[in-house]
């Protein structure tokens, strides 16, 4: 362990012209120490304390009335339901799949397993904007999927809620997927066979057996998702339409108050996402912290 | 390069990892650092190679004080209990890697360097493998690459860090005959640590018995092993049993009975008995021998190990029989131990008061 | 579904359930909408094709994305071994709030992020009025694209270098101290090759997130076209002129580039295992 707290003591010197020799051969010098610390914690303020409170800080530019006013728009409130609403309709989802896909590929071998892991973490590498082009493209009115449900069952789905849930699941199912599925290799099927062996049958063994071993990554996974279904904004921008009242989501929302100039309330809007950015993280860090075992590692970032 | 170590002391926080060590070692011996896990071996070694650094106390390298010297300068040659190589670097870019970074006055040109790796694997007898990676060798053939690193640079002292620990039992012995060719053949001032006593005495010249970060004992294989000055090398140093005594005008008394050996230098008091179980005589009656009822035995090899229950405590200790012994089959065995060793109870050192069979 | 026997036995029950929902799931959310988008790239002829993808607009716009995006994700990797260095070698008071803050950028909206970052670089923002008098403009020129796009991959080498750092054996730093090389020797000779792979993969992260990053850069970009309009910008507008097949051809090149970086990331990883026997 090399820190700056527990450098070695002084030796006690034989001769009388002695220079110890104190820094250990695997650590730098603490004046460097010191410079990059600074230097790190110079840029991370920068780069991202500084936006993080200027969000805040732009929200209660003009007080708290100016601040709170913004949530008394029908608008924003409508936002903040949708939002919700969405988030409520594309995590549930994202967790079944999340499972589902964990299960088939953490415990068997199959051909192909490794493309669909490659398959899985391909909305991490395409833009949001794409993600939601291709259901226009896919289920527009004037696709033919998309003109045969307008026609038949008046469903529109592009400009529409159901297109808003599709592109925010596209973008987030990821999430949870990837936080189980290094997790349950790693688990192995050791414990599901004892349990079969037990009597338990395949239900049994996944609700008392399987899931309690994940709770904690399954959470964390949740929480990712969460965050980034509720603040999606490139593949929602080009589905909704921007319906105001209907199809804008609280990140839309936030762009139209922008472009408004009405910049308190896309501020206050924007701090509410943001505080739940850090709520998340404070979440994040905990559970990082306190059931790391629990998390697999994921190593690369989302 | 002769080196001494003097009254070293080292602290991590506020744990004592050594306390007060001192030795000497001599230009070209060949010592080993023994002692169970926690007992200071690779705290000490890691502090002759300017890794660590002592809370208190010098190391000399001939007469030269180390303490002001880095690890970069000190020119000792480590090899690490997983062996530590370059992953990135083919075998010859690791043993030539000592040279390469060497000043620029200093530095053989890359010709050099590459012979040297190539005269170095001879040595090791791994020649061919210049182009290998690690990755790709067994770990016997990285132990031997991880040696020659270590050589290349021509060190004052090599030091060995459980050099045999990550490996099977026969590489490990064949290894270890190799080290100890090597040694003869360069003559280097060698200190390696070890748990495993058969290698310490085997190999070294000299062991260095440690326990709890203090220096139990210094001497060859036989001084250790035969004259053991502690309990715990009496312990830790070949199969023992040992037995709470009482001493009463130097004779030594089991609960109410003497067990038939004396010794008028024993001070009064309870004292503990140790002898080796297959250095006992069995003995018919009983009148001044240890007797004890057999609890179990089990085979060892080419004798048979028994296990008996003695006196009133209860006191197990074990002796050692021929297989087809008759005593074996008995529920009560008597015996004597041939040769054995009082320590007497005191809070002073022990080894200061030791009592010897004659 | 009812004679799936290619995967190798096990006794573990569900596996035709868990099997059929994935592959049904990705199928409606990722497979076939992307196989959409190439087989509406396929309706433009040729030299339809051909034209849009060597316009000057988008040709402008293609040279402003991945410029800035590969300069982005270079700071990103100078900046990124640095940060990650400090939180595993060093241990300081908030060095865990620090930890934690560095995913702010995965937490954190995009188009909070654009609009908070405007704010701070616009001529009048905290930063921004530093640079105005001397006649530096940040906000609408792509110095606040690079901005952005430094901000959202910020935390991709960081991750990816971090485990790796973590798990380098002090021994193998020991072992070149003893055998004389210096410090900055060590660093750069034993320590730095080690973590190439995870940096090479962290540049292909941040790259590839930064090529399709919208939020936080439309509102700092100013968008002027030629100037500082990035590719997915160009995908909005032609969608809102309803020219589909330009939108999907677009898109169909941006997401070709996405599977080359994906690939690359693959291949980086496969050729580390097989030298490092790690990631």
């Amino acid at each position: 362990m090399s820190d700056l707290a527990t450098h070695p003591i002084a030796g006690r010197s034989v001769g009388t012209t002695f220079r110890p020799v104190q820094t250990p051969p695997t650590t730098e010098s603490r004046t460097v120490q010191y410079v990059l610390v600074a230097l790190v914690v110079a840029v991370l303020s920068l780069f991202l304390l500084l936006p993080l409170a200027t969000v805040f800080a732009q929200a209660f530019r003009l007080g708290i009335g100016e601040y709170l006013n913004t949530f008394r728009s029908p608008e924003a409130l409508a936002a903040i339901r949708l939002t919700l609403l969405v988030a409520a309709i594309a995590v549930p989802c994202n967790l079944i799949f999340g499972i589902a896909a964990a299960w088939t590929i953490a415990k068997y071998r199959f051909p192909g397993r490794t493309f669909l892991v490659s398959l899985i973490d391909l909305p991490f590498s395409i833009s949001p904007l794409v993600a939601g082009l291709v259901y226009i493209l896919l289920l527009g009115t004037n696709s033919v999927i998309g003109g045969f449900l307008l026609e038949n069952f008046e469903i529109r789905i592009i400009f529409a809620v159901p297109g808003i849930v599709l592109a925010t699941i596209l973008v987030t199912f990821p999430f949870i997927a990837r936080e189980l599925i290094p997790l349950m290799e790693d688990q192995g099927t050791g414990d599901e066979e004892a349990a079969l062996s037990l009597g338990a049958n395949g239900w049994q063994t996944f609700f008392f057996v399987t899931l309690p071993n994940v709770k904690w990554a399954l959470l964390y996974g949740v929480l990712l998702c969460n965050a980034r279904a509720m603040g999606e904004f490139g593949a929602v921008a080009v589905i909704s339409g921007r319906l105001r009242g209907q199809t804008v989501t609280m990140p839309l929302q936030v762009e139209l108050f922008y472009n408004e100039y009405a910049s308190v309330a896309a501020f206050s809007l924007a701090s509410l996402l943001a505080a739940l950015a850090l709520v998340t993280l404070v979440i994040k860090s905990w559970l990082e912290w306190r059931y790391a075992d629990q998390i697999a590692a994921a190593g690369r970032g989302h | 390069m002769e080196l001494i170590i003097r009254n070293i002391r080292k602290e991590f926080d506020r744990f004592a990892a050594l306390h007060d060590v001192s030795l000497d070692i001599r230009s070209g011996e060949l010592i080993a650092l023994l002692g169970p896990s926690g007992s200071g071996k690779t705290t000490l070694l890691r502090l002759i190679a300017g890794l660590d650094f002592p809370t208190a106390g010098a190391i000399l390298f001939g007469d030269q004080d180390a303490s002001e010297k880095t690890v970069q300068e000190r020119n000792v040659g480590f090899v690490f209990q997983h062996y530590a190589l370059f992953r990135h670097m083919t075998v010859a870019e690791n043993i030539g890697f000592g040279l390469k970074v060497r000043p620029r006055g200093l530095r053989p040109s890359p010709e050099q360097i590459r012979r040297r790796a190539s005269e170095l694997l001879e040595l090791v007898q791994l020649p061919g493998l210049e182009k290998r990676y690690p990755s790709q060798l067994s770990g016997g053939q990285r132990q031997r690459v991880a040696l020659a690193r270590a050589l290349a640079i021509e060190p004052k002292v090599l030091l060995l860090d459980e050099p045999f620990g990550a490996l099977d039992a026969q590489v490990r012995r064949d290894l270890r005959r190799w080290l100890r060719e090597i040694h003869e053949a360069t003559g280097h001032t060698t200190v390696f640590v070890t748990h495993d006593q058969e290698e310490a005495l085997e190999l070294a010249d000299r062991v260095v018995v440690m326990s709890q970060g203090r220096i139990e004992q210094v001497g060859t294989a036989d001084d250790v092993y035969d004259k053991p000055r502690s309990p715990f090398v009496y312990g830790f140093i070949g199969d023992s049993s040992r037995l709470p005594v009482r001493i009463e005008n130097g004779e030594l008394w089991l609960h109410d009975r003497s067990i038939g050996i004396s010794d008028i230098r024993a001070p009064n008091g309870s004292g503990t008995l140790f002898f080796r179980p297959q250095d006992v005589e069995l003995v018919d009656g009983c009148s001044g021998c240890i007797a004890g009822t057999v609890v179990s035995s089990r085979r060892v090899e080419a004798m048979r190990r028994v296990e008996l229950a003695i006196g009133g405590q209860h006191s197990l200790v074990e002796i050692e029989l021929p297989i087809d012994h008759p005593a074996a089959s008995r529920t009560r065995v008597a015996f004597r131990p041939r040769s054995w060793k009082l320590f007497p109870e005191s809070t002073a050192p022990q080894a200061e008061r030791v009592i010897e069979s004659a | 579904m009812a004679k799936i026997r290619f995967r190798e036995a096990s006794i573990i029950p569900g596996f035709r359930l868990t099997f059929g929902f994935t592959i049904f799931y990705l199928s409606i959310i990722v497979i076939i909408p992307i196989i959409g988008i190439y087989i509406h790239t396929f309706q433009l002829d040729w030299d339809a094709f051909v034209r849009i993808v060597t316009g000057p607009r988008f040709l402008a716009a293609l040279q402003l994305s991945f410029g800035a995006s590969a300069l982005a994700a270079m700071f990103n990797v100078v900046i990124g071994v640095l940060i990650a260095w400090v939180l595993t070698r060093y241990s300081f008071p908030g060095r865990r709030v620090l930890d934690a803050v560095v995913d702010l950028p995965f937490a954190l909206p995009t188009a909070v992020a654009g609009i908070s970052l405007t704010a701070i670089y616009a001529p009048s923002g905290v930063i921004g009025q530093f640079f105005a008098p001397l006649g530096i403009r940040i906000a609408y020129t792509p110095i606040g694209i690079w901005i952005a796009l430094v901000f959202i991959g910020l935390p991709f080498v960081v991750r990816t270098v971090q485990p790796v750092l973590q798990d380098f054996d002090r021994e193998v730093e020991e072992a070149s101290a003893t055998l004389g090389a210096s410090r900055l020797t060590t660093i750069v000779q034993v320590l730095l090759p080690n973590l190439v792979p995870a940096i090479l993969t962290g540049f292909a992260l941040a790259f590839s997130r930064a090529v399709g990053e919208y939020g936080s850069v439309i509102f700092i970009a100013g968008n002027l076209p030629r100037q500082t309009e990035i590719l997915p910008l160009l995908i909005v507008f032609r969608l809102e002129e309803f020219n589909y097949p330009a939108a999907a051809a677009i898109a169909a090149v941006m997401m070709t580039v996405s599977f080359i970086i994906l690939l690359v990331i693959n291949l980086i990883q496969a050729w580390s295992r097989r030298r490092f026997g790690h990631v």
